[in-house]
């Protein structure tokens, strides 16, 4: 009914005591801002991480040789050479949905040109490996199903053993000795940048993994399988014919461990993204305790004011106020901190996000989601700690507010 | 146990009167001035102001009622701190039912205040304005919502002499123009600026009469300069 002019007696309440209530604001808009930037920090990590899971490839399933125990030592993931050249093939024959499947063998090796030499890991793939991992290439062409099938001495180079061998030259066309062996670079792999374990992915060779086994690593087994499916909704049913198919052939009998493992880029992204999104709730939390403590600070003033104000408050109920206006005036008074603060905070919130982003180059992502709930969070904070002390100035005789001193 | 402040007083106070109550601490007028401000209501008894039997309304009523027939003047002035005098003398209106632009308002109040002698000190502070001056800045206040009756409550209390007659003086100005005033005052010699005096004690009315020789502030102010 007078709502609009409460407004008012609130507001000139407020300026009346400038520098209090900015101090009051002063704790919502450092939780406020806390949240936004540390929720914004963790969200960009997220991004990330989700950026560098979905550069695996798209609908991908990945397979791993299976550890096996050997005169009682025990080999690591990869090492046990449980996956043949021909199970790959029998995946390609008999998993409906598949569109391509790149054998996998790796080993960390030296390699050399000239006078320059570096340690770096060497990929064994099928052709078909590039466009698994939507890894194109810079410069050059990759090698081919020829290549891969006559065991050619080709192999393309990452941006980082490119830069670490051949400095600024182009590389594509160059012999790199790898275990003594020449091998012609035919061309050089777009940068990918760090992997999610803060692995160089550029400081790389990868070559056919016939010439690999053959010349390089050595053996004839397989350290595991890159598999793509040609559509989502085939992911979980291939995945687990991938792992009949494999028990059936490596004769393992029902109750035995498998001696692999099979895991979907899904499965990958979901243990990459879990750290992050604990962190993001961890930053995200301890913000939000700021913010609790900056509603605790408004409360705390709010009372501090009603006692302070109590003759006022006897005056407005003399000249007419209901007890309702009274407890609308403190609780917009309390509202406006918190909101006014929230407002301020958010805009702190981005700008010290963006200025982590420029000098700390952490990635942040500040989403209209967190900003929105950011506001609504502190105006509640407002409203629940200032219900209290406005219910308290409401509920106030008059009489007695009149003669307090 | 309760014990009553007031008891059995039956006053009749007619429109236009100027009524000053008079009694030691603890005699009941205290009481008996907030049950004719509405701010407290009997235990038992009546109340009937302007007619209208006031004694059973709730809070939130007898605050409309405050807001529109009741001036209040206090001892201490309670004016709001660091609020300007036409502010102050606003206070009212904002509570008030009708719907007044805030260009009304103000105008308002700056009549207000120039009747009682505070022309262009509109925007000064109650921390700038004498004691006097906070006063008239509270009638003032009383007056804006053209009550039915002005409540004073020990008015000269804060105030030196020559001041406290000042402000009889604007009593007795309001009171020509027709403004029922009852005041509280424990002085003899401002009572005798109002009509009638009534004298409490323990509760009961002592006596009831008349002013038979009235002071006149403006010729008591001419006397004294």
């Amino acid at each position: 009914m007078r709502v609009g002019s409460t407004f008012n007696v609130a507001f000139r309440a407020l300026r009346r005591n400038k520098m209090r209530s900015v101090l009051t604001a002063l704790g919502i808009i450092i939780g406020v801002g806390a949240v936004i930037a540390m929720v914004g920090i963790g969200n960009g990590a997220k991004a990330q991480v989700e950026a560098q899971i979905a550069s695996l490839g798209q609908n991908v399933i990945l397979i791993f040789s299976g550890s096996t125990t050997a005169s009682g030592i025990r080999t690591g993931w990869g090492g046990a050479g449980t996956l043949k050249i021909e199970d790959a093939e029998a995946i390609r024959r008999e998993i409906p949905g598949v569109v391509a499947v790149s054998e996998e063998v790796r080993s960390i090796t030296q390699v050399a040109a000239g006078n320059q030499n570096w340690s770096t890991q060497v990929l064994g793939e099928s052709a078909e490996y590039f466009d698994i991992r939507q890894w194109p290439l810079a410069d050059g062409a990759p090698f081919t199903p020829q290549d891969v099938r006559s065991a050619n001495k080709v192999c393309v180079v990452g941006r980082t053993t490119a830069t670490q061998i051949y400095g600024n030259e182009n590389p594509v066309g160059q012999i790199l000795r790898i275990k003594n062996v020449p091998f012609v670079i035919t061309g050089v792999l777009t940068p990918k940048g760090l992997s999610p374990q803060g692995v160089d992915q550029d400081d790389i060779v990868i070559m056919p993994y016939t010439s690999a086994m053959k010349r390089v690593v050595g053996g004839t087994t397989l350290r595991g399988m890159n598999v793509q499916i040609g559509d989502a909704t085939e992911m979980s049913a291939a995945q687990q014919q991938i792992i009949a198919l494999l028990r059936q052939r490596h004769n393992i009998r029902p109750g035995r461990d498998d001696d692999f493992t099979v895991r979907t880029q899904q499965e990958i992204a979901e243990t990459a993204t879990a750290a992050s999104k604990v962190m993001t709730l961890l930053l995200g939390a301890i913000a939000g305790v700021s913010l609790v403590v900056g509603g605790i600070g408004i409360m705390n003033i709010m009372l501090v004011s009603v006692t302070e104000r109590t003759r006022e408050i006897g005056v407005r109920m003399a000249v007419g106020a209901h007890g309702s206006d009274i407890l609308t005036q403190f609780l917009i008074e309390a509202v406006t901190l918190s909101s006014v603060g929230g407002v301020i905070g958010i805009i702190c919130g981005i700008g010290a996000s963006k200025i982590l982003s420029a000098y700390a180059h952490w990635p942040t992502l500040i989403s209209m989601s967190s900003i929105a709930i950011a506001f609504l969070f502190a105006a509640a904070v407002g409203i629940f700690f200032g219900f209290y002390p406005a219910r308290k100035a409401a509920a106030l005789d008059p009489i007695e507010a009149l003669r307090y001193e | 146990m309760e014990v009553p402040a007031v008891r059995g007083v039956s006053l009749e106070i007619k429109r236009g009167e100027f009524v000053a109550l008079m009694g030691a601490s603890g005699s009941g007028k205290s009481t008996l001035m907030n049950i004719l401000g509405c701010l407290d209501r009997p235990t038992t008894g009546h109340y009937v102001l302007d007619g209208a039997d006031v004694s059973g309304l709730d809070r939130d009523r007898l605050a409309d009622i405050r807001n529109r027939k009741i001036g209040f003047v206090f001892q201490n002035f309670n004016l709001l701190p660091r609020t300007s005098a036409r502010e102050n003398v606003e206070l009212p209106l904002v509570y008030s039912a009708q719907h007044l632009t805030n260009a009304q308002l103000r105008e308002r109040a700056d009549r207000v205040l120039a009747s009682v002698g505070l022309g262009g000190r509109e925007d000064h502070h109650p921390s700038q304005l004498s004691g006097g001056q906070q006063q008239r800045v509270a009638i003032a206040r009383a007056l804006i919502n053209d009550p039915e009756v002005v409540l004073a409550d020990e008015p000269t209390g804060n105030l030196d002499s020559r001041t406290s007659v000042e402000i009889m003086g604007i009593f007795q100005q309001l009171n020509e123009r027709g403004i029922t005033i009852v005041m509280v005052t424990h002085e003899q010699d401002i009572a005798g600026y109002a009509r009638r005096n009534v004298v409490m004690r323990d509760g009961i009315l002592l006596s009831d009469k008349a002013v038979t020789q009235r002071a006149v502030a403006e010729a008591e102010l001419s006397k004294r300069t």
